[in-house]
């Protein structure tokens, strides 16, 4: 591993686990671990949306998740 | 008073919750996360058999029912909205927290909580039992959805979750009888035992500790786990393309409206039959006289101006609880989140804007999804921007009365592009206004977007009646209630002290205040017969009849647009039309809007600017059209 990658960095398709959240403290850090992002966890990157690549829908274990780009920046990942 | 517990304490004083009694049912909560099948379960259990406490918007009401185990102990059911954890943004969530730790007065505070959790997404939703366990309240965990995880090939050893979790664990499929038939026999052995009732102390849990436990303990329980949902997967691929799904969005919509106006013809039509024959058999029965008048004129004629619209409202509730109940819903939020986003507001805000087509009502109520104040306020304001189902029939009078039907381009029809016209203003004005409050009045940062996309579902065809059926219910009431009063109160206003329209206290007023009205064009008569429409948009077409002295003008529209083409100008007519599109003539919305917004301040400003919109593009449409000629 060289630079740490984010979900925002991923393309459409492609799979990761999550590594960690670039701001620990951060309170929208407490809401994804609530819906459920947490270390190791399997993701992919399902769809993307028309403007701007945002939001982005992510597979995150059996559910799926949208997010914005400025939270899927906040979850660092390692591709599979 | 907090917007929290306005709407508790709303809720019970509309006598929805039965005062707490000691040796009643004991109350049970139901929480888990948005989409686990919460209210599905509640039906069943209940028999859809809810009290729901006001005009809902989609599943953001807190509906409590009451059910009976097979060995005869009772319990109140509360049904509330979904959440993850214990972080509570939204006014939504705010609620259930308050209710499940009984820190407010209006719900008995729970004896024990079903955790219901989507079988399916048992890995991810684990954490959410963990730390409900936290709380220290007695519970059963519901794995609900069972059939659906199984058929997709998931093996859970529920024994062994029961084991590691300490709590009762049962496997359900809520939408079927004998699917719950496992948690009501675990209920009543849960109650036969009194120390599975005791509360143990709270804590706060650490949730990176939380999730560690929950992801080691899937992982223990979890005997097979298949990838994501096939189905699911093919549909988001076409659903959410960037090109079609928006394009299919798109068409979706157009054939909603398309239905919503379509379909609702005959029964309209029907409903106005029964209404016209039901005043003619009063007319012809009773002595012709002011009770007379009271009835026909007033509380029929009012009333009926209303429940004429139960057959479009039912038509779009029956759209917007398909999208809603198949998972599409989230995916239109999704959609739509980028372009929202733009102009200062939330994806999921879609859904309450889209409610505000029929009503801004359930449109505001709906809000409440919103986890940010400012979303949630800026929403709210512009709902009535929204061209409710209340507009049309002034809408349908004045296009038929001043538009010719001439062909345009050989596929349109001017009429029907003016009216597409009047749409578009009222979306083009909310895109407006939320972008200027955006900037100014609910300034903010950028709220963030987390929301899950929900497993494409069958909607059980059942739950989509008992929806059907509640909002159904709760529109009458109103009519019933608000519009039964008003419209007493607007006989009076039109009918004394003098014999005409224009001696009563309606054609006083009229009189005070047209010379306000008459630089944007509007006449007298006009200007009197707003003053009915107050209450209700939709009056304002039978108090022209009234003015103009056309006899059942409610009936007889073609009499009336006659009688308009002689007595308008058509740049009177256009500015009449554009007045419409802004005016927020609707005391019940107003209402709501206090409620909503627990505020004098944000409901005036509402008030004031949607007044100052229509005055000033009335006249900007009069003036208009004189200097073009027209």
């Amino acid at each position: 591993m060289t630079d740490t990658i984010t979900i925002r960095d991923l393309k459409r398709g492609e799979h990761a686990s999550v590594t960690g959240f670039t701001d620990a403290q951060a309170p929208i850090v407490r809401e994804l671990r609530e819906i459920g992002f947490s270390e190791g966890d399997d993701i992919e990157v399902l769809a993307l949306g028309a403007f701007g690549a945002t939001p982005i829908s992510v597979r995150l274990n059996r559910t799926i998740i949208a997010l914005r780009g400025g939270e899927a920046a906040m979850i660092e990942v390692a591709r599979r | 008073m907090t917007v929290l517990e306005d709407i508790v304490t709303d809720e019970n004083t509309s006598g929805q919750m039965d005062v707490p009694e000691k040796t009643g049912p004991r109350t049970i909560a139901l929480v888990g996360a948005p989409n686990a099948g919460k209210s599905t379960l509640f039906n069943g259990l209940t028999g859809g058999n809810a009290k729901v406490a006001n005009y809902p918007g989609v599943t953001v009401e807190t509906r409590v029912g009451l059910f009976e185990t097979p060995a005869g102990s009772q319990f109140n059911l509360i049904d509330l909205p979904g959440i993850y954890g214990l972080s509570a943004r939204s006014v939504d969530a705010r609620v259930a927290l308050s209710v499940i730790q009984g820190q407010t007065e209006a719900f008995n505070t729970p004896d024990l909580m079903f955790v219901v959790i989507d079988a399916a997404q048992l890995r991810t939703h684990l954490q959410t039992v963990l730390q409900m366990q936290s709380l220290g309240k007695p519970m059963i965990v519901v794995l609900n959805m069972m059939d659906l995880a199984t058929r997709d090939g998931l093996e859970i050893d529920a024994a062994k979750l029961e084991e590691k979790l300490g709590v009762p664990v049962v496997a359900a499929t809520s939408t079927r009888k004998a699917g719950r038939a496992d948690l009501l026999k675990r209920l009543d052995e849960v109650m036969a035992s009194e120390t599975t009732l005791q509360e143990s102390a709270a804590e706060e849990p650490d949730l990176r500790h939380v999730q560690t436990t929950a992801r080691q303990l899937a992982s223990e329980v979890i005997l097979h786990e298949p990838g994501l949902n096939k189905l699911t997967r093919t549909l988001d691929n076409i659903l959410l393309h960037p090109v079609a799904g928006t394009f299919l969005l798109a068409a979706i919509l157009f054939f909603v409206f398309q239905a919503v106006f379509s379909w609702s013809t005959v029964p309209m039509d029907m409903i106005d039959g029964s209404i016209g024959a039901l005043s003619g058999w009063l007319a012809g029965v009773l002595p012709d006289n002011w009770i007379q008048s009271l009835l026909v004129d007033g509380i029929i004629a009012g009333v009926g101006s209303v429940v004429i619209f139960l057959p479009q409202i039912i038509i779009l509730f029956l759209f917007i609880l398909l999208m809603e109940m198949t998972g599409y819903m989230a995916r239109a939020a999704f959609l739509m989140d980028e372009l929202m986003l733009k102009v200062g507001l939330n994806g999921r805000a879609f859904i309450p804007l889209l409610s505000s087509f029929a009503c801004a009502i359930p449109g505001m109520m709906a809000a409440r999804v919103l986890e940010s104040e400012r979303d949630r306020l800026t929403t709210i304001l512009i709902a009535p921007l929204m061209t409710c189902s209340a507009r049309l029939p002034v809408y349908t009078l004045l296009i038929a009365a001043f538009i010719p039907p001439t062909a345009v381009g050989g596929l349109f029809n001017l009429q029907g592009i003016v009216m597409f016209a009047l749409y578009l203003i009222g979306i083009l004005s909310a895109i407006l206004v939320a972008f200027v409050l955006r900037k100014t009045l609910t300034k903010g940062e950028t709220q963030p977007l987390i929301m899950e996309l929900p497993t494409y579902k069958m909607p059980d065809p059942w739950e989509l009646l008992l929806g059907l059926w509640q909002r159904a219910k709760i529109f009458l009431r109103r009519a019933g209630t608000i519009i039964f009063a008003v419209s007493i109160v607007l006989w009076v206003l039109i009918s004394y002290p003098g014999d005409t329209l224009r001696t009563s206290f309606a054609g006083m007023i009229g009189r005070v205040i047209e010379p306000i009205f008459a630089p944007i064009g509007f006449n007298l008569e006009m200007v009197i017969a707003l003053v009915p429409g107050m209450a209700a948009r939709e009056v304002a077409v039978g108090a022209l009849g009234t003015v103009y002295a056309v006899a059942d003008a409610e009936e007889n529209t073609q009499g009336l647009a006659e009688a308009l083409q002689s007595a308008w100008s058509l740049p009177t007519a256009l500015a009449f039309l554009a007045w419409y599109i802004f005016a927020p003539q609707c005391i019940s919305t107003i209402a709501v809007a206090r409620r909503e917004t627990n505020s004098r301040g944000w409901t005036a400003l509402m008030v004031i600017y949607l007044f100052a919109l229509a005055y000033i593009s009335a006249g900007l449409t009069y003036w208009g059209a004189r200097s073009l000629g027209l």
